[in-house]
């Protein structure tokens, strides 16, 4: 069963990229991925990661353990239920700190402690306080502090608010873009909620059952959206402005399990052809920096064949 | 502490209608949920369902309660038993309530009613509950509440795991319960989108207490309360041209509203001195809306903060049709 298949795209240095997707697309897959997170009995096929020059999926585990937190921090889903229940904050950032080579004083320590956890907008307080003390928005603060803490060049952020109420979410992802700005890193936002990647990101992918349907600028794509699903996805936003404006996507995403032949969302899309029955599309650059995988913009659009690559 | 505190909320037979109840964790929604069903008895005052005490139904009335109210909880892990398949959960009101002619019938309704909440009935059926995801169980039981048909819906967070594509059509489903069967519904969730899509009336909760309610159209087209604009202008437009709206407000960690003032005052950019030290009752500021604040207490108070009295009445069905007959075809797509 292949959860991705064929995903490429560029993060380039200080953008925020969000990757939006349903249940199945495979986005947490992706940024897994990237961070070789992936158990076992998955596993990483094929492709490359580029990260300044280096393919993190070729380093060593060793390598690989380094760069995580000092290069490239992961804000995992659920992450607030990954602090170590049984240790003050404070412990959690010296491990963080220590497991890498940095060994501070107490008072350095303690002095960093308190930048980062200003840095999220908590008090330093919160670094003599258990996980349990914390709210669920707290928490979230505090695992960014920690992720932030080694100036990591790149952010992966998977759902960093799904279980977040929405006052609270808007604190949580303005921190984020607060500290990201701050530090100059690049983010790459994986979420579901295309309002808050309509918020927080500068460019957008989106991913239908493994691949990507369509790249481009965030206000690009709601302008203009190409890809048939991203039309429609758009279209299935409840808003607060007028009611009964909203509909579903009829039918289901395919089954990973029986994977069609063809493009994956042809058994939904309202301008399905024949030919979307036999080949399944490419993502091309159809215009300027706005790439779609999809039969209805085949012109002679040469395909770009993009690397996941940082910093480029 | 109180978990919900001091209000008094009738909700009509007639016209069926949808009330939203709309709160963050914490704001007491689900103990709300769970008093309505009786499955928790109030310390004060009582839950009333066709004018008898929750507490006192017992017999041919209670059946009739348990019948006609139904749940759709927001963990739906609670409501399976591990031990059986989820066929156990959809096949049993199926059979208590005489709802098909034959096996083959309630196998059919099962499979159609699966199918109208985006499951495929061959992933789905004959599977245990772990073996589901939570969006596949939370559906699930919205299928089981569309098979019976009851008078009343409790839906506490019916589509919260559930993708944004499907979210839509789910939710269209129950309204069609209402639009077509005159099903009420109680819409208990965060969300304060859909829950505008969906519903009549909102009453928004803080902390235990109404900070506004009425008319979806006002509370939502021209919130009042402090807290209303909060949740609003928190709300990510899917749009990047519309940003987020107003001041981040001061977090709610660690405040402590004082004893007897508004619990809100603490992180209200219009705090008055009054307000810290009076719990605001709810003022009336238009024929179906109040708002528990002092900056609208030139209003006339709402007697005995009966909320049903702002309420606007719902809508009776297009078809003159009792919830109890036989199922109509429900489609996924709008």
């Amino acid at each position: 069963m292949r959860a991705v298949d064929g995903v490429s795209f560029n993060l380039r240095t200080g953008e925020r990229l969000g990757l939006v997707g349903e249940s199945g697309s495979g986005k947490s897959t992706v940024a897994m991925a990237l961070m070789r997170l992936i158990k076992p009995p998955g596993r990483i096929e094929s492709g490359q990661a580029l990260f300044e020059g280096a393919d993190l999926l070729a380093l060593p585990e060793q390598e690989m353990r380094r760069l995580r937190l000092a290069a490239i921090a992961l804000v995992a889903q659920g992450a607030m239920n990954s602090l170590n229940p049984v240790t003050r904050v404070r412990r959690q950032f010296a491990d963080a700190l220590r497991d890498h080579g940095q060994g501070l004083t107490r008072s350095a320590l303690d002095a960093r402690i308190r930048e980062l956890l200003s840095t999220v907008g908590l008090g330093p307080e919160v670094a003599d306080k258990y996980p349990h003390e914390l709210s669920g928005g707290m928490k979230q603060r505090v695992v960014i502090a920690i992720a932030i803490s080694l100036r990591a060049r790149v952010i992966i952020a998977d759902e960093p608010t799904s279980a977040l109420d929405v006052v609270v979410q808007r604190q949580v992802v303005e921190t984020l873009r607060r500290v990201q700005e701050k530090i100059g890193a690049s983010i790459l936002l994986v979420g579901h909620d295309m309002g808050l990647m309509a918020q927080v990101v500068d460019r957008l992918g989106v991913m239908y059952a493994g691949t990507l349907a369509e790249v481009c600028g965030v206000r690009m794509i709601f302008r203009e959206p190409l890809h048939p699903y991203t039309q429609l996805l758009i279209a299935s936003l409840p808003t607060l402005e007028r009611k009964g404006a909203f509909r579903g996507i009829p039918g289901l995403p395919p089954s990973l399990l029986n994977r069609p032949r063809g493009c994956s969302f042809r058994t939904r899309c309202p301008h399905a052809m024949q030919r979307c029955e036999v080949d399944a599309p490419v993502l091309r650059e159809v215009r300027p920096d706005h790439f779609v995988a999809c039969h209805l913009y085949e012109t002679s659009a040469p395909q770009c064949a993009l690397q996941t690559a940082v910093g480029a | 502490m109180i978990a919900v505190d001091d209000f008094s909320l009738a909700i009509a037979d007639e016209p069926p209608s949808i009330t939203a109840l709309v709160g963050e964790s914490g704001s007491g929604k689900t103990t709300l949920a769970r008093l309505l069903l009786g499955l928790i008895e109030p310390s004060v005052g009582a839950v009333l369902y066709k004018g008898a005490d929750l507490r006192r139904l017992s017999g041919t009335h209670l059946r009739s309660f348990r019948r006609d109210v139904q749940v759709i909880f927001q963990d739906p892990f609670e409501a399976y038993n591990p031990f059986y398949r989820v066929d156990h959960v959809l096949e049993t009101p199926v059979l208590n309530f005489g709802l098909a002619g034959s096996r083959r019938e309630a196998r059919r309704m099962i499979e159609e009613t699966l199918r109208a909440v985006g499951l495929r009935p061959e992933e789905t059926l004959g599977r245990y509950p772990h073996q589901l995801s939570g969006g596949q169980r939370q559906r699930i039981m919205v299928a089981r509440a569309l098979l019976i048909r009851p008078r009343v819906i409790i839906a506490d967070e019916p589509v919260s795991m559930v993708d944004a594509s499907l979210r839509a059509t789910i939710l269209t489903s129950l309204r069609e319960l209402h639009d077509k069967f005159g099903i009420s519904l109680i819409y208990i969730t965060h969300d304060l989108t859909t829950a505008y899509q969906v519903s009549h009336n909102v009453i928004v909760l803080y902390r235990g207490l109404v900070a506004e309610a009425g008319d979806v159209e006002k509370v939502v087209g021209d919130p009042k309360h402090p807290y209303t604009r909060l949740l609003i202008g928190s709300i990510p437009y899917p749009d990047p041209n519309r940003a987020w709206k107003g001041e981040e407000a001061p977090s709610a960690e660690g405040v402590g509203a004082s004893e007897h003032g508004c619990r809100f005052a603490p992180r209200c950019p219009s705090a008055m001195a009054v307000c810290r030290e009076n719990a605001p009752p709810m003022f009336r500021t238009d024929r179906y809306r109040a708002a528990a604040c002092f900056l609208y207490r030139q209003e006339d108070v709402v007697p005995g903060a009966d909320i049903g009295e702002i309420m606007i009445p719902g809508e009776s069905p297009s078809l003159a049709q009792p919830p109890t007959e036989a199922a109509a075809e429900l489609r996924p797509d709008a």
